[in-house]
Parts: structure tokens; sequence; C-alpha cells
């Protein structure tokens, strides 16, 4: 395991920040740590830089006890939300500085200055000072002088929070392909599900204070472990009493075994997918259920709005 | 994001627009609009005072007169303010300084005044105590700024508001205060200072305090807001990166304050220079004997000498303008880098 953290409490006061928390984070695997803001999240992965100290419990890095090592001693990369770019350095600078704290040979440093710049596509702005870069030149600027000094793991706080939409997601795929070639133990904290569904080889779900679950994209989203986990990973709705994700329900004109009918009160089309909400005629004050179908589907039925159609949930899940 | 903005961007910052084209050959899909939201910025924050101003030109005399009447207005109040309050009077000193006393006068005149022994002796001591006190002040200075932006402790306001205590005091009260704790005979160090047979009070050692006390919080009211502004992250970026405390200071620290400290070494600079009222009553005050520069143009004054009163205010003058100026030539530069 390259990070072990066991029985880390963190409080703020009267705040609860992180409770009893255990975890393993695997070797050379990126993995996401992701929650509400709030929910003790970034906490934890400063504890884990040495940024901020646990009140009780102890971290292991790659096998090394660093409880009590100070920041500068765990050779961990941090990258942070806001880049925390050296904002009088020039790129290659900012890069190097790792390098020359650590007096390495002077030749040596621009060798590795070199690739680095060549591996974020930094290459030509090496000679710039960070204001002169763009929100995503800058990130990946920061990513390059955390990487060099070759850090046993590599934490990212929020890496692409500040970005706007569009470059979070490119930045998103890049780190992906960067971690493919790179394999350092990469933990970074995100509140988007999306982009820890898309990233990561294993997610850790936090919520106020505490580990809900572990366990890979696919285990999350298939099996949660709890409506918390279920109704943060993706959308969910109300139907006959349980929680259910919206495209898991099944949707027909005419009565069928097990279905229930209910009229559409609303559809809205985004992109392929139509969302329909669905007042069930058996429960008229509750809110309505809702289903997502896509658009040829939503065609080929005539779902309209006022017409009555039948719901029920896919077999697999009954 | 919005193409049309970034294409009127390339109209106010061309050289962005232009450097960045080859990136998007280099690389297929990150780079593209990575570049876009860096030069947004600059563009849409400048591209709205253009239409803004030439509205205003062009419709003078019409919607916008109001604001064209009361903008000249305030420009001519803050004009007069400053005329009548610094640059007439301030002139009038240059002007005297020149002026022909007993059918000797212009520069000549004021070369004999200044080469006086007496003035000598009075700008060196002036310059002694605010070498020491600004040296003193910016170190202590950037102590006590450090540890009130960056550590919270008990007390942590109560010390910020002490800090200002120097600026809302009288300096004669200060003066009174010196003499009262430094004295050979009195105060804790009374006794020692006795035994040591070593005088604070009415010699240079007092005159350095007084001067140190006065400008103490020049230097840290520039350094607090920009250690503010910086914040944490740069600083913990660095630890991370390997770097201990000290080489965390030296080189990200103090590059990023470096100009607040200059600005506040010479506001300092100026205010020490100038001080007089508790180096008034914390020193002996003779020709030769604890006669700073200011001190030297009260005494000549009172003693019916103004011509040499006049000379050693205009020195005073030129020393505290020059100081500014440099300044001021130098932080545009600055805004300009970053």
């Amino acid at each position: 395991m390259s990070i072990t953290v066991s029985q880390v409490n963190k409080n703020f006061g009267d705040f609860v920040a992180l409770q009893d928390i255990n975890l393993d984070i695997p070797t050379g695997q990126l993995t996401a740590l992701l929650g509400p803001s709030g929910g003790g999240k970034s906490t934890l992965l400063r504890i884990i830089a040495g940024l901020e100290n646990a009140d009780s419990g102890s971290i292991t890095i790659s096998g090394r006890e660093a409880t009590h090592l100070p920041a500068q001693k765990r050779n961990v990369g941090f990258v942070f939300q806001h880049y925390a770019a050296f904002k009088h350095m020039t790129v290659a600078k900012n890069i190097a500085f790792g390098l020359e704290i650590r007096k390495l040979p002077k030749a040596r440093i621009k060798e590795k200055v070199d690739s680095l710049l060549e591996l974020v596509h930094l290459t030509q702005f090496a000679g710039r000072l960070p204001a002169q870069l763009s929100g995503g030149q800058r990130q990946r600027m920061a990513l390059a002088r955390a990487l060099a000094i070759e850090p046993s793991v590599l934490l990212l706080d929020e890496p692409f929070g500040a970005l706007d939409a569009k470059v979070r997601k490119e930045l998103r795929d890049w780190l992906r392909r960067l971690h493919d070639e790179v394999h350092v133990t990469t933990l970074f904290v995100t509140h988007d599900q999306e982009e820890a569904l898309e990233v990561a080889d294993n997610i850790v779900v936090i919520n106020q204070g505490r580990v809900e679950q572990v366990g890979t994209p696919d285990e999350l989203y298939d099996q949660p472990a709890n409506d918390f986990v279920l109704g943060f990973l993706g959308p969910v709705t109300e139907f006959q009493g349980r929680l259910v994700r919206p495209h898991d329900l099944e949707i027909f004109r005419i009565e069928t075994p097990g279905s229930v009918a209910g009229r559409i009160v609303r559809s809205t089309r985004v992109g392929f997918e139509v969302r329909l909400e669905v007042q069930l005629q058996a429960t008229p004050e509750a809110p309505p259920v809702n289903v997502v179908v896509t658009r040829g589907e939503a065609r080929s039925l005539g779902l309209t709005v006022g017409g009555t159609v039948f719901l029920g949930l896919q077999p697999a899940l009954v | 994001m919005a193409d049309t903005s970034w294409s009127t961007g390339l109209t106010t910052g061309p050289t962005a627009g232009v450097t960045d084209a080859p990136a998007r050959h280099g690389s297929p899909t990150d780079q593209q609009s990575t570049i876009r939201p860096g030069v947004t910025p600059p563009a849409t924050a400048s591209v709205p005072v253009k239409p803004s101003t030439r509205n205003r030109k062009a419709g003078g005399a019409g919607r916008n007169g109001g604001g064209h009447v009361v903008r000249i207005l305030l420009r001519l109040l803050v004009i007069g303010y400053l005329f009548f309050l610094v640059v007439w009077p301030v002139s009038l000193v240059v002007l005297r300084t020149f002026a022909p006393v007993n059918d000797t006068g212009g520069f000549d005149a004021f070369l004999t005044r200044i080469s006086d022994p007496a003035f000598g002796y009075a700008f060196g001591l002036t310059l002694t105590a605010a070498l020491w006190a600004v040296g003193l002040n910016a170190v202590f200075g950037l102590g006590i700024s450090l540890l009130l932006v960056r550590y919270s402790f008990p007390g942590r306001r109560l010390l910020s508001a002490l800090v200002d205590l120097p600026m809302s005091v009288s300096p004669v009260v200060v003066g009174l205060a010196l003499v009262l704790a430094y004295s050979s005979n009195q105060g804790w160090f009374g006794p020692l200072l006795e035994s040591l047979d070593w005088q604070i009070i009415f010699s240079t050692p007092g005159i350095v305090l007084a001067t140190t006390f006065v400008s103490l919080p020049l230097v840290i009211r520039e350094i607090v807001p920009v250690l503010q502004e910086i914040g944490t992250e740069q600083e913990l970026a660095a630890r991370s990166l390997g770097a201990g405390a000290v080489q965390t200071f030296l080189r990200i620290t103090l590059p990023a304050i470096k100009w607040a400290l200059v600005y506040g070494v010479v506001l300092s600079l100026a205010r020490a220079l100038g001080e007089f009222g508790a180096v008034k009553i914390v020193s002996q005050g003779a020709s030769f004997n604890g006669e700073t520069a200011t001190l030297l143009v009260a005494n000549r004054y009172g003693n019916f000498d103004e011509a040499s009163a006049y000379a050693a205010a205009f020195l005073l003058v030129l020393i505290a303008i020059t100081a500014l100026v440099v300044v001021t030539i130098l932080r545009p530069s600055k805004e300009h880098r970053s």
C-alpha cells in the first residue's frame, strides 16, 4: 500500500472534520476522494501531505511512518486548487524549484525541466511568468512542478475546480493519460462525481468526516453501500418506496405485470436523452417519479406531456 | 466559451493570441481551449472601458454633462487643496532658501551656509539615527508583520492595535516616556546604565530610540496587507517541494513582499529624517551636541538666523522628495512586470 491512513481524527473547534478514518490507497493507481464540500476530504489530503496535523491516528507513506514528519520531508507532490504558482518565477523556474532545493547539478535540472515541460505541453511557455498563462496552463505547470521531485505519491486538491467546464473536462482526460504514462500513486480530491467516475481507478466516498464506501467506479455505481452513495454518484428518484436511478425504470404504453399507471406531467429534452416526470395515479400527493429515456424511445413510444404510461423496474433490479 | 469575446480580445492583447497559436498546432485537444480562458479576462476587462470613454467624449454636453462637470470640479478641489496645503508653502521654503539676505543670496550663499560644520554634524546625526531606525524597523517590522498575519495567538488584535500607537501618540509624549524609562537614574535599567556609565537619554542612542519608536508602524502597515493578499498557498507549495522554513522565506515570501518592504523603508526613512518632537525631549539639542537637522532648523530659526534655517529645511525636503521619487520610479516597473 502506498498510503495507509489509520484511526485519523481531526476537529476544528467543535466541528468534527474527520472521524476514525481508515484507508489504504493502492500503489500506482489513481484514487479519487469524493464527497460534498465540507465533508473533510481536503482536510484528509492535507493531513497526508503534512500541511495539517491530525489530532490522533497515523499516516504511513510508502511503508514509512510519516505521522510526525514535516511536509518538506514527506516527498509528496501537492497540487492546489488555485495553482499556488510562484508568481515571481518563470514556468521553468517554478518546475525547477524542488530540484534546486535538492541541490541537483544544473545540467541535470535543465534536462529534467525540459522533459517535464514537454510532458505537460508547456515547452514554448518556459520563459513566461505564471500571470501570462491561462488557468489550465498554470495547473499543468503546477503538476509538472509536483512531479519534478519524483514524489512517492501525488496529491491533487480539487485540481480542476477553478477552471471552466470545458477546460476541466479536457484536463481530466489529460490527467488520465498522464497517469497511464507516469504511474505515480495519485490521490485527488473532487466533489464532482462525474470527474471521479471518469478518471479514477478507485473511489473513496467521504461524507461528514466519515468514509461511506470504497470501491471501483463500477462497484460504487452498481452496488452503492447506502442511499447517500447512491444519491451522490448519480441522479435518483423514489419509486414505490425505494430509491432507484431514473434510467433503471422501464416505461410502457400498455399495462404489463408489475407496472403501475401514471401520467407524464413534464418532459425535458437534454441532448440525446429525455427526462420525464411521471405522476403515479396511486399516489397523487407524492412528488412525481423521474424517468430518463433516449430520444429514440420517447419518439417511438410517443411519450408526450399528459399521456398515460406504465412504469416498472428493470427486471434485473426487481 | 464565447469565441467572439476572445476575438475582440485579440485586438487588445495581440501578443497573447499570436504566441499561443503554435500551441494549438502542437497538441490536438487540451491546448486548444485551455489557452482561451487566460486570454479572455484581459480582453473583457479592457474592452468595456473604451465604449464608455467614447460615449463621454461624444455626448459630453448632453447626458454625461453632469458627470463631466463633477469630475472637473473634483479635480480642481483636489488640486487646490494640495496646492494650498503642500505645494505652495513648501515651494516658498525653496524660494526663500535662495533669496538674497543682507545682499548675499542665490546658490553660492546657500552653499556657504550648508558648509557650516554644524550642518555637517546635524545631518550626520540625523542620518545615523534614521539609518538605525530604518534598519531596526525593517527587521522587527518584518518579524511583527509575519507574526500578525501568519500566526493566530491570544492578544493578536491587541498587538495589532499597539503597533499603531506610535503613529497616534504625539511624539513629544513619546519623548517624555522614553526619558522616564531610560534615564540613567530611573527605570528598570537605571542602576545598570549608571554603573556602566552608559547614557541613553541625552545622547545618540536616545535619539535612535525616539526615531525608531515613531517610525515603527510604517514598515508593518506596508507589509501586512501584501502578506494577507499573497496567502499561504505558495509557502505551503514550497514546503511540500522540500523547502525548509528559511528557504521558503528567502525564496518565496521575501520576493513577494520585496516592494512593500522597500516602500515601507522609504516611508520610514522620510519619517525618521523629519522627526522633531520626540528628539527634542531626549536630546541635549545644542550645536555639536545632539543637534539633529530638524533641531538645527528650529534653533537657527529661533536665533534669528532664518537663512540657515531655510537652507537646512530645503535639504530635508530635498532628501525626502528624492527618496519618494526613487520609489515612484521603481514602483510602476514592478506593476508592469506582474
